[in-house]
């Protein structure tokens, strides 16, 4: 008895015993291949006729009953006044005058007094002068290089797209903002509401975000305010998590010295807590407005103007060159926005003595800046509106470089990307096509018994269950094997390069620099060289996700074997460890916890950019949302869209348990 | 009730764990230490009672863990006791109304943390400003207060600055000078010199009795730090495991040790620099020698003295009248009092 016991605790059965089940199934169910028309209920998920036998071919026809939930909430009057739809729209019409003022400032004018948008050489100067404000010239210069690119390459209109942009981002980001630090102060306030916002944000985070597209577009229709409201949607959650963060790690003594100061508990909130805990709620307001950045192409498919609308456009129609520098301009914005909004999160309040204007130097300065430019606008039309014979476009010569590029590569290219097809990606897929449903669930429950969790394995086999039974099993294998094969390419890119970046400090800082910036581009920015060099095919999606997905591998690998503690590495070096050795008898075991949260972190951005990814033509869950998207179909957008989440989530649960324990063995603080 | 008690706690119990109260109260408020271990509680105050009198600088020392932080905060309501009562001036604390504690602590306590819990984004000047603010007082007169209690700590002319410009030292006079902004009647000082270096913290200790000597608060002083102890105190109480070994004045508690605990404490403690006269006297023998000391002469003093000549010492009060004797054999014995364990 013992005996078995010790069998079924060991590693080999916890790592084959799902294989060899696997591999023994082939016995037992008949027809075991993929090309077979009809398939045992062991091996893919049979279809039910709970719902009717009508378009949805699910085992539990959610598709339906969402589409029945959505149904009544579009018809169903409350009190017999409004639907929840004219609720949604009433919020909307309310989002709609703000960014009604917002965009006459950026780029309509008010046409009824008479008055012109924001004139470009304004945004310019009080950029440059805001840069030196947040951390000094460098910023500064940063800002104006940004707002240099769009004024001087407009001829294709950038700077209009680009205010379009940033007037709904100005619009969205503080709206964001407001509802994740309310949420958050709420869920400190009370225990049972943080019990709800957390999973509830869990799911918001990790559903792609076309899904609530759909959606969007049903409760509130299309164009800018649907978009802004998409965006706040999407951009909330991080806000929300970092003032719930902040809060908490404020210091026990502080919030005491409130309380014995005899604060009640308004001045409690706004005068201690909240200015306690500025930089993760500032450092909230940089993620959200990186969010929002995001949205800036996502929100283009469901009307909304601007930058990422043209992108969109010229991706579609393969005019690289001018996507390209469009692409530049939302890099750009990204960085500047980014750079600043972190700055104001790390800025430290500064001592100033002397007269008033040497204790407001920057104040003074726009003041005098809005002065001069006033008069340059007023004297100079050039000031106003920068004229259009000035501006310049390299598309035509970038579109002659990327074409004589691709061209010469296209042989060498081509050999790499059937060779990448042939003998890695389709076998791949092949393996995880055979993959039966009831053999995988009990794979992930294995794997949470094994991490010792009863509770943890439920809920992982739960949410493989719900992806099995929605209907959507083969696709969902796809996007697994597409995520998977991403997941290897990363760890294989991604952790030798973390491993080489570790070993110097100065590399350490340009890698995490490259990967800073890297992080900020919008992830639809990926799908261009990726089109330009492997066409459209599982490689240029694969190529995409990588990029995108490595950066989390290699920050993780370089945090953790950084953070070894020196002590132990003195101590390893005095018992006469190699180099090599040191790396892989003592870091990389200490480090390795780490990486496996790097693997996690580069699991759910591989998610999220096979999702974007499908806007290329892959056949996994990402083109079915997109085709659920065309036709408003927001019971299957929603649907597949949790599948996508479950994916995520069985993931993330199973290997944040690991990493946690592993840790907690060596003895690490969690 | 002591009636000059400022704060009066009576059997302040503090657990944690799963329904302490109820656990309480099934034990008759007095569960005894293997109960409260079998029921996976953890006790951080032990049926805990204790007056601070007014004017007084009562020390509360004990090492990490032995519940003296847990008690002060039962003190100011910070932390709700589990059970039990806190008087303070005579009312119960733990029955006022959220208003009436607010109302208290703006007025009448004050409080210094062990690591400054100084607000990041004040200057000096807005931190010790503070507890007037939310009071509602008006700018002009709570920044001109906030100068003067800022003055008295020492730290004129960094009004403007911000608590990371400061050193721990010049922090912590903040701190001192934010709890005492509100002219408090009650000032607890929780570790406040732990957290600085040893020269910085005599220097404090230094300045905190020449702020009590002018101010008279008082004051509940948290350490455990004994030599800080004995430096700092009118009366000492030492906590051990939540529970509150023994009460007295530094001479009591070493003379005349409650547990082996207090006595471990106590061991290594400058005898001849804290005892007096009084405390080692031969009380029986009150005859008149030739030679006298007055009762409270530190051992420091007449050791000298005493052991050169071969002759008893008669241990006088300042109304001259003999009340006991010293010689060579008690001065020896009390120096060395580990001696007699042996």
């Amino acid at each position: 008895m013992n005996k078995i016991k010790t069998i079924l605790r060991g590693k080999f059965f916890f790592i084959f015993g799902p294989f060899i089940f696997l591999w023994l199934l082939r016995y037992v169910i008949p027809n075991y291949t993929i090309s077979s028309k009809t398939p045992h209920w062991a091996y893919i998920p049979p279809k039910s006729c709970l719902g009717g036998c009508g378009s949805i071919d699910g085992l539990i026809p959610f598709v339906d009953w969402t589409n029945a939930l959505i149904q009544f909430l579009r018809k169903y009057e409350i009190f017999g006044l409004f639907t929840f739809r004219d609720f949604t729209r009433g919020i909307a019409n309310y989002v709609d005058k703000f960014l009604d003022f917002t965009e006459a400032v950026l780029h309509k004018g008010f046409p009824s007094y008479d008055v012109g948008p924001l004139p470009w050489i304004f945004i310019l100067t009080l950029t440059i002068i805001l840069g030196f404000y947040l951390r000094g010239w460098r910023l500064a210069l940063l800002g104006g290089a940004c707002f240099s690119y769009l004024i001087l390459f407009s001829k294709r209109g950038i700077w209009e797209l680009s205010m379009k942009s940033l007037a709904a981002i100005s619009v969205s980001a503080p709206l964001a903002a407001l509802i994740g630090l309310c949420l958050g102060i709420l869920a400190v306030k009370r225990k049972r509401f943080a019990n709800f916002l957390w999973p509830m944000l869990n799911i918001l985070q990790s559903l792609p975000h076309f899904s609530y597209l759909i959606l969007v577009v049903i409760f509130v229709g299309i164009g800018t305010k649907a978009g802004v409201i998409a965006t706040v949607i999407f951009a909330f959650p991080p806000m929300a998590r970092l003032t719930i963060l902040g809060l908490q790690n404020i210091s026990q003594e502080i919030k005491e010295a409130g309380v014995m100061a005899g604060c009640t508990k308004w001045q409690m909130l706004f005068k201690v807590e909240i200015p306690a805990a500025r930089s993760p709620i500032m450092l909230g307001i940089n993620q959200v407005i990186m969010q929002c950045l995001a949205m800036i192409v996502i929100a283009a498919f469901i009307g909304q103007p601007g930058l990422g609308h043209d992108l969109l456009i010229r991706l579609q129609g393969l005019r690289l060159g001018e996507a390209f520098e469009i692409g530049v301009a939302v890099v750009l914005i990204a960085i500047t926005l980014d750079r600043y909004s972190q700055a104001l999160a790390l800025k430290e309040p500064e001592r100033r003595e002397g007269n008033f204007v040497k204790r407001n130097p920057y104040l003074c300065a726009t003041f005098f800046a809005i002065i001069i430019c006033s008069i340059l606008v007023f004297l100079f039309p050039f000031f106003n509106e920068y004229p259009k014979e000035l501006t310049v476009s390299a598309s035509v010569y970038l579109d002659n470089a990327i074409k004589s590029f691709t061209r010469s590569l296209f042989v060498p290219l081509g050999i790499f990307r059937d060779w990448m097809l042939i003998y890695f990606l389709m076998p791949l897929k092949a393996v995880f096509q055979s993959m039966p449903w009831t053999g995988v669930i009990l794979f992930v429950g294995a794997i949470g018994w094994k991490l010792g969790k009863m509770r943890l394995a439920l809920t992982v086999m739960l949410f493989v269950f719900f992806i099995a039974s929605s209907g959507y099993w083969v696709r969902a294998m796809i996007t697994v094997y597409m995520v998977f094969a991403s997941l290897v390419i990363c760890a294989l890119i991604g952790i030798p390069l973390g491993i080489w970046a570790s070993k110097k400090e100065s590399r350490t800082k340009i890698v995490l620099n490259i990967c800073d910036i890297f992080q900020t581009f919008p992830s639809f920015i990926y799908l261009l060289p990726a089109i330009m060099l492997f066409q459209i095919s599982d490689v240029s999606a694969i190529f995409a996700i990588v990029i995108y997905s490595s950066i989390p591998m290699v920050r993780y690998t370089v945090f953790g074997l950084r953070n070894v503690p020196q002590q132990i590495i003195e101590a390893s070096i005095t018992s006469g460890c190699t180099d090599r050795q040191l790396l892989w008898k003592v870091k990389m075991p200490l480090a390795f916890p780490e990486i496996i949260l790097g693997a996690n972190q580069t699991l759910m951005f591989a998610l999220f950019m096979v999702m974007i990814a499908g806007f290329i033509g892959t056949v996994d869950l990402s083109q079915e949302i997109f085709r659920a998207l065309s036709f408003s179909d927001g019971g299957k957008g929603l649907i597949i869209g949790l599948c996508v989440a479950f994916i995520g989530l069985t993931a993330d649960r199973l290997l944040v348990e690991w990493s946690s324990q592993m840790k907690s063995k060596l003895g690490f603080n969690v | 009730m002591n009636k000059e008690a400022k704060i009066s706690c009576k059997n302040i119990w503090k657990l944690y764990g799963e329904a302490p109260e109820k656990f309480l109260k099934n034990t008759n408020n007095n569960p005894t230490t293997e109960e409260i271990k079998k029921n996976n509680y953890i006790p951080a105050v032990r049926d805990a009672s204790i007056d601070v009198n007014t004017g007084e600088i009562l020390v509360i020392m004990g090492l990490s863990g032995s519940g003296k932080s847990t008690l002060l905060r039962c003190m100011s309501k910070l932390i709700e006791p589990t059970h039990g009562q806190v008087f303070f001036e005579g009312s119960d604390l733990l029955k006022a109304s959220e208003k009436e504690l607010i109302d208290i602590r703006r007025h009448k306590m004050g409080m210094v943390f062990q690591h400054f819990a100084l607000l990041p984004h004040r200057t000096v000047l807005q931190n010790v400003a503070f507890p007037l603010e939310v009071q509602g007082q008006e700018m002009h007169k709570r920044e001109e207060r906030a100068k003067d209690v800022i003055k008295l700590v020492g730290l004129e002319g960094r009004e403007k600055y911000y608590p990371r410009e400061l050193s721990g030292g010049q922090q912590q006079r903040v701190g001192l000078a934010r709890s005492l902004a509100v002219e408090p009647d009650v000032w607890f000082l929780d570790e406040p010199f732990s957290a600085l270096d040893p020269l910085i913290r005599k220097e404090m200790q230094n300045e905190f009795l020449r702020l009590q000597s002018m101010l008279k608060k008082t004051i509940v002083f948290i350490t455990h730090d004994f030599d800080e102890a004995i430096r700092l105190a009118d009366r000492i109480a030492i906590m051990y495991e939540g529970l509150i070994v023994q009460v007295g004045t530094p001479e009591e508690l070493i003379t005349k040790p409650a547990t082996d605990y207090v006595a471990e404490f106590t061991k290594d403690i400058p005898r001849s620099k804290l005892l007096n006269a009084e405390s080692i006297m031969n009380e029986k023998d009150k005859k008149p020698y030739e030679n006298t000391v007055n009762y409270s002469d530190k051992i420091e003093k007449i050791a000298s003295k005493v052991l050169k000549s071969e002759s008893i010492f008669s241990v006088v009060d300042d109304n001259k009248e003999v009340i006991g004797s010293v010689s060579k054999k008690e001065l020896i014995k009390a120096l060395f009092a580990e001696d007699k364990n042996e």
